[in-house]
């Protein structure tokens, strides 16, 4: 099956320590891999190098067909890629709706697939014309999740998605994963939330030791490159 | 690229709007700063007459440093920096959109600035289509530059107080150059305003240019 992700061996240094020391990670097309592992461990820094947002140092490193290493065409990959992380990116001054809007229309989105965005999340009614300064942690998170599926990426990376969501939202999540994947796409999300998680996705890929060594939850090692 | 730009500069004028910083804060401290000219060299009407144009421009850069921290503070907050580079948005168009938002921000002041500067320091306009093409060649420059070195101070951590530092020598030629076209726009001094103001527009191109070329690679690196 063609690899959405190829990492082999990926090293990234920011400043003068290396966040990450040599990861391998094979992701197929249409998989949910959920990337387990503690604090500080890596999983926020894996996923920012397949947004692009950080350089691969050293090793291999291929995200939708993009070589990570060069620069050029990063463009052309961060509009193939969301990124749910622990920041928004939302603006404060603007309305639910006019940030749904302003991220889906830098995507080249087009007014059904942001208004559908929009109902998905259930961003309706008076909440859609609510700024968001004005928001609960959770409706926030919606709205960034609403950002992300107006935009219809080939490749969802998901920091941490679950956290701030109430039941309905984490339920309203796993609905729409599910639907992004039935519709062709690659999903990579981290979490603590390891029983909703794991029942989530396809398979568990554990980062250990401080970011410097993969492996996966048992019976699954035929996907880990050593 | 232009589409991007428009993109841009909508949704920064339109959180302007909301937040009415610029009308509420910017635009007072503006003001302030002309009636403090005003009352600090009041006893000699005369000079305030021949100071104006000075006095114009060096309350237009203040304005211009907290308008330019301003459009990167909105950035700031809720990894809005990140957001952006992962938006696909041309950094070329994002450069544009920014400038132009400041620069209408700008534009806005100039105008009340001006008023001010004729009630109070009793400034007559003798030239008035060499005093709009200097205001708009100078807003030009003042924004493409400023949004430059407003990226490139965004990523660092002392950025408040480093972008003037960084920004008020780069912009000497653009306060001397628009000083001299409002001499001559405002008739106090006779000298010939149009080459000062060429000056400008070239300034302002150069940045435009630069800036176009050099926002995405400092978006990325800084």
């Amino acid at each position: 099956m063609e690899s959405v992700i190829h990492l082999r061996g990926a090293v990234t240094v920011l400043g003068r320590f290396p966040a990450l020391a040599g990861i391998d990670l094979e992701v197929a097309a249409g998989e949910i891999v959920l990337l387990r592992g503690s604090n500080g461990a890596g999983k926020t820094t894996v996923l920012r190098l397949c947004a692009g947002l950080l350089p691969v140092t050293r090793g291999e490193a291929i995200v939708l067909g993009h070589d990570l290493a060069d620069r050029r065409g990063g463009r052309d990959l961060r509009r193939r890629v969301g990124l749910l992380g622990h920041a928004t990116g939302l603006y404060d001054e603007l309305t639910v709706t006019d940030n749904v809007r302003f991220w889906g229309r830098a995507a080249d989105a087009a007014a059904g697939d942001i208004d559908a965005a929009l109902v998905a999340c259930g961003l309706v009614g008076a909440l859609a014309d609510r700024p968001v300064a004005r928001l609960s942690a959770g409706q926030r998170r919606r709205t960034a999740l609403a950002c992300l599926v107006s935009r219809r990426p080939e490749l969802w990376l998901l920091d941490e998605p679950h956290a701030g969501l109430d039941q309905d939202g984490r339920d309203l999540l796993d609905g729409l994963v599910g639907s992004a994947v039935a519709s062709g796409a690659t999903v990579v999300l981290s979490s603590h939330e390891l029983e909703r998680a794991e029942a989530l996705a396809d398979r568990v890929v554990t980062i250990v030791a401080g970011t410097t060594d993969v492996s996966v939850a048992a019976g699954e090692e035929s996907f880990l490159v050593p | 690229m232009f589409r991007d730009a428009a993109l841009m500069a909508g949704k920064d004028l339109r959180i302007e709007w909301r937040s009415r910083v610029t009308t509420q804060q910017i635009l007072p401290f503006a003001v302030l700063v002309i009636l403090l000219f005003g009352m600090a060299l009041d006893p000699d009407r005369g000079i305030l007459a021949r100071a104006s144009s000075g006095l114009f421009w060096i309350a237009v850069l203040f304005c211009s440093l907290l308008a330019i921290q301003r459009a990167f503070t909105i950035e700031a907050a809720d990894g809005g920096r990140d957001a952006l580079r992962l938006s696909g948005l041309d950094p070329a168009g994002v450069f544009l959109g920014k400038a132009a938002a400041i620069a209408v921000q700008l534009i806005a002041l100039e105008i009340v600035l001006a008023m001010g500067v004729v009630i109070i320091y009793g400034a007559r306009i003798t030239g008035f289509p060499l005093l709009l093409a200097t205001c708009l060649a100078a807003t030009a420059g003042l924004a493409a530059a400023g949004t430059l070195y407003g990226v490139l101070a965004a990523g660092l951590r002392v950025r408040e107080t480093l972008l003037p530092i960084l920004l008020l020598p780069v912009l000497a030629p653009v306060l001397i150059a628009a000083t001299r076209a409002f001499e001559a726009a405002l008739g106090g001094v006779a000298v010939e305003g149009w080459p000062w103001c060429g000056l400008l527009a070239m300034f302002a191109l150069l940045y435009l240019i630069f800036g176009t070329l050099a926002f995405g690679t400092l978006l990325e690196e800084s």
